[in-house]
């Protein structure tokens, strides 16, 4: 399963790449353009196709079961197993389906986003304190506008809270797509790791720019969070 | 929307599955428009029951309630709550929304334009007491007696006929409470809704209500009376031991100097304004071992002086 013959990225070059020290900048210079930068858009790509796909399942799941509490306890179930699955065994077992795909790799990453998003939206619509829906209700709001005016607002902490976790955390699984596919940070990492000796850079290199890139997303949702919560300080 | 609103429980009961007591027994009460009507009594007594029925929070199994003569079952429920202001004691002001749209909030269900809410909601904190500045923040930088006068102008906003008040004052401070409980008097008076307010404290309940209903374990109302009447001359047992064994002492609260006819001059005790209350008086004349006082109207003159020995007759 691996992808395709190995093609060296070193063995040529400076003193510093060809001697394999800790980490050449040059490298990183000469292969910007044809290595890092597209395996960063790639992931970047499947983090947020992911996160999307996650959150349109999870979303509708949370208000269904925040109205219908029955349903919590099955969908949670069925989240946290989907979670269980190592994801290479997950893949073993889609491969079948989907192929050697984004499909499934998608398929992976976004149920383990489901596992976070879905208790964390859920947790959200319910943080209403009753005192709030009583008087709400009390003041002749539909159970509509109860909840697009009080419960969703605020909601709003707790789904951008989930979305964080499922964010930094889809970053970080996404490099196991090499595993599939020459796509995401995962394969430059996957590369390196497959010469005769592990080529440092390339895997730091990708290392890095898989942190910077989770560092980055956070960072961007709580500057969300903060223009969307101006009513609590934390 | 009528200025004030008349309620009637008619033979209302409400009984709650798996429990033998009914939570309302048979509950028949009429309040006149304009009334402060306080539901009083333990625990167990039915009082909020009673009280969240009238804007079916809770529904009733037997009898019916009207407001202006219309059963309540017949008005669409969102219809009937708009038009009725609700407080309660957690207040329950919508935490990530300013004082200024908290108190628009029925306003905006209704549909007015944004420059009427605003100045409505201008106009509320002038009401009860608070700044202009104070609809931008949030409910969380205010105090809690602040948040609980933003409840009640948010109950004022859409100018309703009845408000319905869940022991509003029961989570502040004596000090605060005492203050708003005043104002809650003032505001009565000038804005003359009719007003349904539940507590389980006595000297609230005599405090401020024109009506007091005395419920007792199991929904069973004990007395409907004014307060000067339920003290002179409680029920039963039951109302004489819930309104205390100093009713005699609360009684003297409910009237001032001015409630009393005066004897003529010869009066050497404390010089009091005809505003004092008798409870007031005839402390201040146990105080100093006097047997009268000299009472001083508005304008400085002496207006008479009211002796001990007849202050148990205007009992």
């Amino acid at each position: 399963m691996t992808a395709g013959p190995v093609i060296p990225t070193f063995g040529h070059g400076s003193t510093c790449v060809k001697e394999n020290h800790t980490f050449c900048w040059d490298w990183v210079h000469a292969h910007w353009g044809d290595t890092l930068q597209p395996a960063l858009v790639q992931h970047l790509e499947l983090t947020a196709i992911a996160i999307v796909i996650g959150f349109a399942i999870a979303f509708p799941l949370a208000l269904l079961a925040h109205r219908f509490r029955p349903l919590e306890q099955p969908v949670g179930i069925a989240s946290a197993l989907l979670y269980t699955i190592p994801s290479l065994a997950l893949f073993q077992i889609l491969i079948p389906f989907t192929g050697l795909t984004r499909t499934t790799v998608e398929i992976a990453l976004v149920s383990y986003t489901l596992v976070i998003l879905f208790p964390n939206i859920l947790a959200g619509l319910r943080s209403a304190p009753p005192d709030v829906l009583e008087a709400a209700r009390g003041m002749g709001l539909t159970s509509r506008q109860v909840l697009t005016s009080v419960e969703l607002p605020l909601a709003v902490p707790s789904i951008i809270g989930g979305l964080r976790i499922a964010v930094v955390s889809t970053i970080a699984v996404a490099t196991i797509a090499a595993f599939l596919l020459p796509d995401g940070l995962g394969y430059p990492i996957f590369v390196a790791l497959n010469q005769p000796v592990p080529f440092k850079t390339e895997i730091y290199a990708a290392g890095a720019l898989a942190v910077g890139l989770a560092i980055a997303c956070d960072f961007l949702l709580v500057a969300l969070r903060r223009a969307l919560v101006r009513w609590k300080t934390v | 929307m009528s200025d004030a609103s008349e309620i009637v429980f008619d033979h209302v009961t409400k009984r709650y599955a798996g429990r033998d007591q009914a939570a309302l027994d048979d509950l028949t009460l009429e309040i006149p428009a304009g009334t402060f009507c306080v539901l009083v009594g333990p625990s167990g007594g039915g009082k909020t029951t009673a009280l969240k029925m009238v804007n079916r929070l809770i529904p009733f199994d037997a009898g019916d309630i009207r407001i202006d003569g219309r059963s309540i079952r017949d008005i669409p429920v969102v219809e009937l709550r708009r038009g009725i202001g609700y407080v309660i004691q957690q207040i329950g002001l919508f935490p990530h929304m300013t004082i200024g749209e908290n108190i628009g909030t029925v306003p905006r269900l209704l549909g007015w334009s944004k420059v009427r809410i605003r100045e409505r909601s201008a106009e509320l904190l002038a009401l009860v007491g608070l700044e202009p500045s104070d609809a931008a923040r949030y409910p969380s930088q205010l105090s809690g007696g602040q948040r609980q006068r933003v409840g009640l102008a948010r109950a004022l906003a859409a100018d309703p006929p009845l408000l319905l008040m869940d022991e509003p004052f029961g989570a502040l401070d004596p000090i605060t409470r005492l203050r708003l409980q005043h104002e809650l008097r003032r505001l009565h008076r000038e804005v003359g809704k009719t007003i349904v307010f539940v507590t389980h404290d006595v000297d609230e309940a005599i405090t401020l209500g024109d009506r007091i209903a005395i419920l007792r374990e199991g929904g069973v109302l004990a007395q409907y009376d004014t307060p000067d009447a339920i003290l002179g001359h409680p029920a039963d047992d039951f109302v004489k031991r819930f309104v205390g064994e100093d009713r005699a002492l609360r009684r003297l609260a409910l009237r001032t100097l001015h409630d009393v006819p005066l004897s003529g001059g010869g009066g050497n005790g404390p010089r009091l304004a005809v505003t004092t209350s008798l409870r007031n008086a005839v402390s201040q004349m146990l105080e100093v071992n006097a047997d009268n006082v000299v009472v001083i109207g508005d304008d400085g003159r002496e207006l008479g002086v009211l002796r001990l020995d007849d202050v148990a007759t205007v009992l």
